[in-house]
């Protein structure tokens, strides 16, 4: 079983952000950078396919500028076997741009599973697995939470607003993959002195023409600051009022 | 003048708000630069019942894919069918930033070798261009971005645009799918209906929302109450709670689960890490109830009150009661 995982480098979101001079980026300055969660989850239960399977294979892909290639080795000390960086050094704001360079790579790759991330904390698209399952000419099953492979069959759960999909696809197919299925786990010392021996390739990421492109970046109006009205059940009429008469929304 | 295209979803049989919204989007760009507003309807026999209430806000034509095989989600050939009616010239093309709508929209552009706009709160059509606004960085940052293509292909995120009236023919045009559904390789089994009639949280007004501080399973009976008696109320988690396992996870709310913006979010028992923020910040008005005066979710909230969760919530809930009743 050859599974590929595609993992993207985002910052960590636990901090305020600040707005580069540019107005098109993030200012960078203090910033700690890691998988984004979804991604983490997906090398995850890829490792534990092929632990379970034991035979299989997880590439994982990164595109971007060279510090991806530290979010790989990561993937690689938690279990992962080979990693590609898709070198690009300018953000990319096109996620069908993102899209084609990914499907370019993973083509011909003969992987039997393809797994993203549900969704990429930094840009939020959601976009990418489904966009890549449709250039690869492979089913999709987006946003899953349970994952079974049964004679070459993967069988998924999904969650919808308020509701759940049974679903079924043959291999091979693209997931992305939601909260549920596995957290990863910790690299240990032992993963991260293997990691550094693991293959990691370098290419030249293959992007076509960008049509959707970044304008700018704002932080929204800061929430202004709220009111304790008071302790206990006692605070409760005034709190009626002011939902009443100041916020209107009962 | 080149029409608009909205995408109504549905599930189970029922028309979602969601769909509602696609159309009435897709009416506005249609007042502003001209054309019709062709709306799309997919489902089990029966579905095209509904079409009288697309017409109602703003439907030109309705196109309407009925039979068994539309029963459950069908992504496939929904892809086909829409990615070949949209080939055919269309200015621009609605859908939900939904569950089902984000891989729908995103087959669909694929097929048309097009970007799309992915969960946008608002947009502005300007000569060859459209600008979008979306949120990143776990709703931290606004980004604003311009699509050029010659479709521009949005998907809505809940709430960007409210339904509207705005009534039209509606003709009704029955329409072929772009391949056969039996040859489709992803095969919905099953739709199970997790709360079914109760309002989902992408759409509720009120979100009341339960974390740790609830202390057991049980006591989400109280969150529950409250919930009713507003009426127009979700019920809404943290992960502490989810992983608990005394709501499921389609209730969380934070940057790993929903991302919601009501009018009004009442947090009980919520401590305001910064994960649960990051899916609930942006609702318009946010209440708090916590007993630690220190808890960071007061530092968003509009209105606090420090006390214990479990005695102050009943009150609550028969104060809202009252208030309800008195108009
Ligand atoms: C990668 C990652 C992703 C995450 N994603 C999410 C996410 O999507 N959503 C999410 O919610 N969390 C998420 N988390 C978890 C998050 O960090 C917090 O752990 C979680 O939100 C805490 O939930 P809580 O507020 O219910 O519990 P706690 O933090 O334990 O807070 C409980 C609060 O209840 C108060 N309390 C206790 N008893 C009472 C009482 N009787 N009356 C009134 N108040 C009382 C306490 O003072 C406290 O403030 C994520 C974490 C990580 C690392
Ligand atoms: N630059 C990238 N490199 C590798 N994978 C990516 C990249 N961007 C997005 N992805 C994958 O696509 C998923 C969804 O991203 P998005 O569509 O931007 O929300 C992520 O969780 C990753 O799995």
């Amino acid at each position: 079983m050859k599974i590929a995982v595609c993992i993207k480098r985002v910052p960590d979101m636990d901090v305020r952000f600040k707005i580069a001079p540019s107005g098109t980026a993030v200012d960078e300055s203090g910033l700690k950078f890691d998988m984004s969660d979804f991604d983490g989850y997906a090398v995850e239960a890829a490792v534990q396919l092929t632990e379970k399977l034991g035979a299989g294979e997880v590439t994982v892909i990164s595109l971007g500028a060279d510090v991806v290639q530290e979010t790989l080795r990561k993937a690689l000390s938690i279990g992962a076997h080979n990693a590609v960086q898709l070198k690009h050094d300018a953000p990319i704001s096109d996620g069908f741009a993102v899209a084609s360079a990914l499907a370019a790579e993973i083509q011909g790759g003969g992987y039997d599973l393809v797994m993203f991330g549900r969704m990429a904390v930094d840009t939020q698209n959601r976009s990418t697995g489904a966009l890549c399952a449709e250039l690869l000419g492979m089913p999709l099953i987006s946003a899953i939470s349970k994952l079974d492979i049964e004679n070459g069959t993967v069988k998924a759960r999904r969650e919808l607003e308020g509701a759940f999909e049974l679903v079924e696809a043959a291999l091979p197919a693209v997931v992305t993959i939601d909260e549920g299925i596995a957290r990863p786990r910790y690299p240990s010392l032992k993963g991260i002195m293997a990691a550094k021996k693991k293959p990691l390739a370098t290419k030249p990421a293959q992007l076509p023409e960008q049509r959707l492109l970044l304008e700018k970046l704002e932080l929204p109006a800061e929430r202004a600051a709220g009111r304790i009205i008071g302790e206990g059940k006692d605070a409760v009429p005034e709190l009626i009022r002011l939902l009443k008469e100041e916020a209107k929304v009962l | 003048m080149a029409n608009i295209f909205a995408f109504a979803e549905t599930r189970l049989g029922e028309l979602r708000r969601a769909g509602l919204e696609a159309v009435t989007a897709a009416r506005r760009v249609a007042d502003e630069t001209g054309g019709q507003v062709h709306a799309m309807l997919a489902g089990g026999p029966g579905i095209g019942a509904i079409a009288a209430k697309l017409a109602a806000h703003g439907a030109d034509v309705v196109l309407v894919l009925e039979g068994d095989a539309y029963v459950h989600y069908n992504p496939e050939v929904l892809a086909a069918t829409i990615a070949a009616r949209l080939g055919s010239g269309y200015r621009a093309a609605f859908f939900a930033a939904s569950a089902q709508g984000h891989d729908l929209v995103a087959r669909t552009a694929a097929k048309l070798k097009m970007p799309y706009a992915s969960d946008v709160t608002d947009f502005a059509f300007t000569g060859d261009s459209v600008t979008v606004q979306h949120p990143g960085y776990t709703n931290k940052i606004v980004q604003t971005l311009v699509l050029k293509t010659p479709t521009a292909i949005i998907s809505l995120r809940a709430g960007a645009v409210l339904p509207a009236e705005n009534a039209k023919t509606g003709v009704v045009e029955a329409i072929t799918p772009a391949m056969d559904p039996a040859t489709a390789r992803v095969k919905v089994t099953a739709t199970e209906a997790g709360n079914r009639g109760k309002l989902d949280l992408g759409e509720a007004p009120v979100i009341i929302a339960g974390g740790r501080g609830l202390k057991e399973a049980a006591n989400f009976s109280l969150v529950e109450d409250c919930a009713a008696a507003f009426g127009n109320a979700a019920v809404g988690a943290t992960r502490a709670v989810t992983d608990e396992g005394w709501r499921p996870h389609a209730d969380q709310i934070g940057q790993t689960g929903r991302l919601v913006s009501p009018d009004l979010y009442v947090a009980c028992g919520i401590s305001g890490a910064i994960q649960h923020l990051a899916g609930m910040r942006t609702s318009k008005c946010i209440v708090a109830i916590n007993k630690d005066k220190e808890a960071p979710i007061f530092k968003v909230a509009d209105y606090g009150i420090i006390g214990d969760v479990l005695e102050i919530l009943p009150v609550l809930t028969a104060a809202v009661k009252t208030a309800k009743a008195s108009g």
